[in-house]
């Protein structure tokens, strides 16, 4: 069976967060680009840290402190990790690179 | 150059030469109560399309620090509209030194009202009769976000006045604070404003932000909260220099959007704008 494919985000030294409304700002230092996310994507990369994870563990750590849909949490939050590594903001990595990385359940 | 005149419009100061005395007159009249600097930021040109069209149906092609490769000439009669694009043109394309939000802004109580909206939302003529009416007219064109302190700085450049709001302003000031109407520009027939003797003098007092509206004119009376992050991507997009100014962009913005309380508002009357302002004025103490 395929393994779920792990991601590690940028380091929390390059983003600026700013929390408005319904929304929250991130503004990456590296490329200079703002962000503007909507939850669950400020949670997805608070839970990451500098760990490369996949999206079964984000979904059992998000689990812990938020209600998630018993069914697709896995699947949406494996969607927002596409489109993290798309913005720049996450990035894919292969288990060989991710010394330390925390696989789902 | 042959024909050059400095001025400075708050904290930017502009030399512009051309190669015709007749748009360097005209600015020399409308701009005599500015300050002249001793240096200038930057530099606008007014130049012959061609050497010979100096003389022959002259056209004026504006050049300068910053231009725009693709810019149409335009005839030596716009020469005063020539300048002024020439010099917001270095304004919206160069400026670092705060954040440049296209907007109209004037100040009463001490407390700065922000305007902003697409062209021809009204902007422009309501800044200019605000101007007129109790407040101090502080931009018609762009709000300069100070990065440290928060506050909006004046440039109180000529108010370009188009079509109906040259009619509205005629009725209220007089000729001598009038420039030529420019007839058919590519934005209508334009008429320059000279703002009050009081803004031109306090071009260097800045003030805080106390609201920011959406003007829209022409449209039945009404009044919309904007959120504070519809107003940070409104104003991402009406700024030019957010992406250039980055992390001092990024935290000036934030700060302002969390700060000003924002509305659009819609009216189908200057009287009626000028009416709901201070309505809204009133609710933000």
């Amino acid at each position: 069976m395929p393994h779920d494919p792990l991601y590690i985000r940028v380091p929390e030294s390059e983003l600026v967060w700013h929390p408005l409304d319904a929304v929250t700002l991130v503004y990456h230092r590296r490329s200079g680009q703002t962000h503007i996310v909507m939850e669950p994507v400020p949670q997805i990369l608070s839970v990451m840290q500098d760990r490369a994870m996949d999206a079964p563990a984000i979904a059992a750590r998000l689990a812990e402190d938020y209600e998630l849909p018993q069914t697709d949490a896995a699947a949406i939050i494996g969607a927002r990790l596409e489109e993290l590594a798309a913005l720049g903001l996450a990035e894919r990595v292969s288990p060989g690179q991710a010394d330390g990385a925390e696989g789902g359940p | 150059m042959m024909h050059e005149l400095r001025i400075r419009v708050g904290p930017a100061a502009f030399r512009i030469g051309s190669a015709w005395r007749a748009p360097v007159a005209a600015l020399e009249r409308l701009y005599a109560a500015y300050p002249t600097p001793s240096y200038c930021d930057y530099t606008v040109r007014l130049e012959p399309a061609r050497p010979w069209r100096r003389w022959l149906r002259p056209s004026v092609m504006i050049s300068g620090d910053y231009m725009l490769p693709d810019a149409a000439p335009l005839p030596l009669v716009q020469g005063l509209l020539a300048a002024e694009m020439g010099m917001n043109l270095q304004m919206a394309l160069g400026w670092r030194r705060h954040l440049l939000l296209h907007a109209g802004a004037a100040e009463k109580d001490g407390r700065a009202l922000v305007m902003t909206g697409m062209s021809g939302s009204g902007k422009s003529t309501m800044a200019a009769l605000l101007g007129e009416s109790g407040w101090r007219f502080l931009s018609d064109e762009f709000a300069l976000l100070g990065l440290e302190d928060g506050a909006v700085h004046p440039f109180p450049r000529l108010v370009s006045l188009k079509n109906e709001g040259i009619e509205a302003l005629e009725q209220r000031v007089g000729h001598q604070r009038l420039g030529p109407r420019l007839r058919g520009t590519p934005k209508g027939d334009i008429r320059h404003l000279v703002p009050s003797h009081d803004a031109i003098q306090r071009m260097d007092e800045a003030a805080l932000p106390r609201l920011i509206l959406f003007p829209r004119f022409g449209e039945a009376r009404a009044i919309r909260t904007v959120p504070p992050s519809e107003l940070f991507m409104r104003l991402t997009q009406a700024s030019t220099n957010y992406v250039a100014l980055g992390e001092a962009g990024f935290a000036a913005l934030t700060r302002f959007c969390e700060t000003v309380p924002a509305r659009a508002i819609d009216y189908r009357r200057g009287e009626e704008g000028l009416e709901l302002i201070d309505q809204l004025w009133a609710q933000f103490p």
